[in-house]
C-alpha cells in the first residue's frame, strides 16, 4: 500500500466522530434504497436491472454509432457538440468561449465529470470565478475539499462543521440549524445565478435519438444553472449515452431509488438545444462537451468495459463495508468506493495506486445493489491479476511472488502439504485450545504479525483432519 | 447400496478446524451417505486466485480437478471454496478446452454443505439437539454467489433446544476476505469489530456460519475483545446431539 493511502485509512479509522458520520449517512441511504426496491414497492426491480444492463451493454458496444446520432440531433436543434480528450481541452474550450463572450462569472451544478478534471481550479487559475451551486458542493468549495461521495459530496461533514465553515468563510453568524444554513447559502447563490454569464452542468444521460441532456437533482440549482445564464455548457463522459428517450423510463426508475430511495428526484430536466424563437426562457447558446479522459481505452477492453455502464448512483459506496470504514477521501481520485476502485486504475493507469484493487474483501455487496449489474468483484480480480503481471515484469514484490509459487507447488503435492502442515503445527503448539495473542517465535512473519495486529490467532489443533480421518 | 459423497474439507478445516470436517462427515453419514475423503486433496487455489496469481491458482485447480475427477458429489463446508470451484475454475483455463470441460463437468456436482443437505439429501431436520442461543452470520459468497439465505436458518430452526436471534448486520461482511485480512489489516479488523458489536447486541452465546474462514476472523476478534461468545460451523451444530 502507498504511504498516503495507509495514512488516510489510519486517520479515518481513528476518528470516532467521522466514523459515526459515515456510518449514519450510509445507513440512511441503505435504508431508503431498501424500502424503494422491495417486491411491493417495485416488483419489476430485477427485470429493470437486467434491461438497464442490456441497454448499456448495447450502447457501449455501439458507442461510435450513438455518438454520431447524438451529435447530429444536438446540431439539428441548434446546439453544438465539442469533443475533448482530457482536462486541458475542456478548460481551453471554456476559457476560449468565456474570453470571446466577455464572461466573468460561471455557476456550476453538481458534476463528478468536472470534478474528475479539476475544472474549477483550472478556471480560477485564469481568474474566472466558478461557483458551485449544489449545497453540498458549495460547502466543499468553501472548504477546499473534494467530494466525499458521488451522490452526497459533503456526507462526512456535520451541521456543526458547516456552521463553523460558513462563519469563517462568509462572515456570517455561526448557525447550526440546517434550514438556516440553507438560507445563508441560498442568499449568496441567488445573486450568483442572476449575475452569471455561463452555466456549467454535468449530465446524467445523453439521449441519442433526441439530442437531449437529462439531469436529475433535488435542489433546483441545476435547472437554474442551465436556464438562467445566456450560455449553457453540459460536460459529460462519452459513456453517458443511451439510445432512446423511452429508455429513460427504466433508468430514471433505477437511478433515484438506488441513490437515495426516491421514486423520482425532485427535478428531472430534459434539455435539448438553446432557446428557440417564441420561447420565453432557456440559454441562447447550448454546448455539450463530450469527454474521453481515458474512457476509449476501456472501450477496447472487452473484459472490463462494463465499468462504463455506471450511472453514478453511489449505491455501491453506501453498501461497501470498506467504504464505510475508510470513507471517500482515502481513495486516490474523485471516484471512491467500489466503482472508484475499478475505474481509477482503468482511467489513470494501474500504476497510479496499484493497491486499490486489493482494498476489498470481495464480499460482493456492490454488485448485488448495482442497478446496471456491473460485476465489480470480477473486475477487481482482473485488475489484481494485471497488477501482479506488472510486478512480475518490473521485478518487484519478489517475496510474495515466491511465496505463492511455493504455495502452488505445495498444494499440488499432497505429501509435502501434509508435512508442511505438521511442521507448522509443531512450531505453533496449541495451549489448551486457547487463541494466541502473540506469534510463536518461529512464526513471526509479516502476514502473521498483520493478522495479530487486529485479532487473535487460532491455535493449531493436535491433529489435522486427515490424521483424525485415518484413525476414525 | 448407500450413495457415495466425496468431501472436500478445505485446507483451513484440514489444518486448523478438523472438528468441522468430522462433524460434516457425521451428518452426511446420518443422512445415509457413504463418505469418501480423497486423501490427495489440498486446497481449491482461491488464495492465489484472489491475490491475482492466476497461474498459481491454475496449477492448484488442475490438481483439484484430477483428485475429484470421479466424484459423484463433492460436498464442501464452505460457500467461498464452493464458489471458487463451481464458478471460477472454468475462467482459469481460457486456452485449454480439455480443462475447461473438466471444470464444467465438475461444477454441477460441487455442493456447499447446507445446500446439499437441503436440496440433495432433502433433509430439513437432521435430528440435532443443541441447547444454545445462536446468531447466524451470512457468509458473503454463500449468500451472494449461491443465494443461500433461508436454508441454513431452516436447518437451525429444526435443531431442538436452539434459539436463533438475528443480528442487525447478518449480511454484512466480517472483513476476512482472504489475503485482504493481512494486506489491509486495519480495515479488516475494523469490519470485524463492527460485526462483533452486532453479534453482542443479540445476546447470543454462539455465532454460526457456513465458512470456517469467516468464523476464524470473527472468533479472532471476539477473543481479542475477551468476549464470551463462541463460534460454530453449521456442520458442528447439526452434528450435535
Amino acid at each position: 500500500m502507498s504511504a498516503a493511502f495507509d495514512e488516510k485509512v489510519h486517520t479515518t479509522l481513528a476518528d470516532a466522530n467521522l466514523q459515526l458520520a459515515i456510518y449514519r449517512a450510509t445507513e440512511r441511504l441503505i435504508d431508503h434504497r431498501k424500502h424503494a426496491v422491495t417486491a411491493t414497492a417495485l416488483p419489476e426491480y430485477q427485470e429493470l436491472r437486467t434491461y438497464a444492463n442490456a441497454v448499456k451493454r448495447h450502447t457501449i458496444d455501439h458507442l461510435d454509432h450513438y455518438l454520431e446520432e447524438f451529435e447530429a440531433n444536438v446540431t439539428a436543434r441548434g446546439g453544438q457538440v465539442v469533443y475533448c480528450q482530457d482536462a486541458t481541452e475542456v478548460a481551453d474550450f471554456v476559457l476560449g468561449l468565456a474570453k470571446e463572450r466577455g464572461a466573468q462569472l460561471i455557476v456550476k451544478s453538481k458534476s463528478m465529470t468536472t470534478e474528475e478534471i479539476d475544472l474549477n481550479e483550472r478556471l480560477e487559475h485564469h481568474n474566472l470565478e466558478s461557483v458551485e451551486t449544489d449545497l453540498g458542493e458549495y460547502i466543499l468549495q468553501l472548504a477546499h475539499q473534494r467530494p466525499y461521495h458521488i451522490v452526497a459530496p459533503a456526507l462526512h461533514l456535520t451541521r456543526y462543521d458547516v456552521g463553523d465553515l460558513f462563519a469563517r468563510t462568509l462572515g456570517v453568524a455561526n448557525e447550526t440549524v440546517v434550514e438556516k444554513q440553507t438560507l445563508i447559502a441560498r442568499a449568496v447563490l441567488r445573486q450568483k445565478f442572476l449575475a452569471a454569464d455561463i452555466g456549467i452542468s454535468g449530465a446524467n444521460f445523453l439521449i441519442a435519438d433526441s439530442g437531449a441532456v437529462t439531469i436529475v437533482e433535488n435542489e433546483g440549482n441545476a435547472r437554474l444553472t442551465t436556464s438562467a445564464p445566456k450560455i449553457h455548457i453540459a460536460v459529460a463522459g462519452i459513456e453517458k449515452l443511451i439510445p432512446r428517450a423511452q429508455d429513460l423510463a427504466v433508468f430514471l426508475k433505477l437511478l433515484g431509488r438506488s441513490a437515495t430511495g426516491q421514486a423520482l428526484t425532485v427535478y428531472t430536466s430534459f434539455l435539448s438545444g438553446p432557446r428557440r424563437a417564441g420561447e420565453i426562457d432557456g440559454p441562447e447558446e447550448f454546448y455539450v462537451v463530450l469527454l474521453d479522459n481515458g474512457r476509449t481505452k476501456l472501450l477496447a477492453d472487452k473484459g472490463k468495459r462494463e465499468s462504463l455502464y455506471c450511472i453514478r448512483c453511489g449505491a455501491c459506496l453506501n453498501h461497501c463495508p470498506v467504504y464505510r470504514k475508510i470513507g471517500g477521501h482515502s481513495f486516490p481520485w474523485v471516484y471512491s468506493g467500489p466503482i472508484g476502485a475499478i475505474i481509477t486504475p482503468q482511467f489513470l493507469g494501474i500504476e497510479h495506486e496499484p493497491s486499490l484493487p486489493f482494498a476489498s474483501s470481495l464480499c460482493g455487496a456492490c454488485a448485488e445493489v448495482c442497478p446496471v449489474k456491473i460485476d465489480i468483484p470480477k473486475i477487481l480480480l482482473e485488475l489484481r491479476t494485471e497488477v501482479k503481471q506488472a510486478e512480475e515484469r518490473g521485478g518487484t514484490n519478489r517475496v510474495e511472488r515466491l511465496a505463492f509459487k511455493i504455495f502452488a507447488w505445495v498444494m499440488c503435492h499432497p505429501r509435502i502439504y501434509e508435512l508442511a502442515g505438521l511442521m507448522a503445527a509443531g512450531v505453533a503448539p496449541s495451549k489448551n485450545g486457547k487463541w494466541l495473542r502473540k506469534a510463536p517465535p518461529a512464526m513471526n512473519l509479516a502476514p502473521v504479525r498483520a493478522w495479530l495486529s487486529q485479532r487473535d490467532l487460532p491455535p493449531a489443533p493436535a491433529k489435522s483432519f486427515r490424521e483424525l480421518w485415518r484413525k476414525r | 447400496m448407500a450413495q457415495r459423497v466425496s468431501i472436500f474439507v478445505t485446507c483451513i478445516v484440514d489444518q486448523l478446524f478438523p472438528k468441522v470436517g468430522l462433524a460434516m462427515a457425521d451428518v452426511l453419514e446420518r443422512l445415509g451417505y457413504r463418505v469418501d475423503f480423497p486423501e490427495d486433496q489440498t486446497c481449491c487455489g482461491q488464495p492465489a486466485f484472489n491475490t491475482g496469481y492466476r497461474r498459481e491458482a491454475c496449477q492448484v485447480a488442475r490438481h483439484f480437478l484430477k483428485v475429484f475427477r470421479d466424484a459423484e458429489y463433492v460436498v464442501v463446508p464452505s460457500g467461498s471454496c464452493t464458489s471458487m470451484i463451481a464458478h471460477h475454475f472454468h475462467e482459469l483455463f481460457p486456452d485449454d478446452s480439455e480443462m475447461q470441460r473438466a471444470a464444467g463437468a465438475l461444477s454441477p456436482r460441487v455442493w456447499e454443505f447446507s445446500k446439499f443437505v437441503l436440496e440433495v439429501a432433502g433433509a430439513e431436520d437432521v435430528g440435532a439437539r443443541l441447547n444454545d442461543v445462536v446468531t447466524y452470520h451470512d457468509s458473503c459468497h454463500a449468500l451472494r454467489e449461491f443465494g443461500i439465505k433461508d436454508g441454513p436458518r431452516r436447518l437451525l430452526a429444526n435443531v431442538r433446544g436452539l434459539e436463533l436471534r438475528e443480528m442487525d448486520t447478518a449480511e454484512e461482511c466480517c472483513g476476512f476476505g482472504g489475503t485482504f485480512s493481512v494486506k489491509l489489516p486495519e480495515i479488516s479488523g475494523g469490519m470485524a469489530r463492527t460485526k462483533i458489536d452486532s453479534i453482542v447486541r443479540t445476546g447470543a452465546k454462539t455465532v454460526v456460519s457456513l465458512d470456517s474462514s469467516c468464523l476464524m476472523q470473527i472468533q479472532g476478534a471476539l477473543s481479542r475483545a475477551a468476549l464470551p461468545v463462541r463460534t460454530m460451523h453449521l456442520a458442528e451444530v447439526l452434528a450435535s446431539r
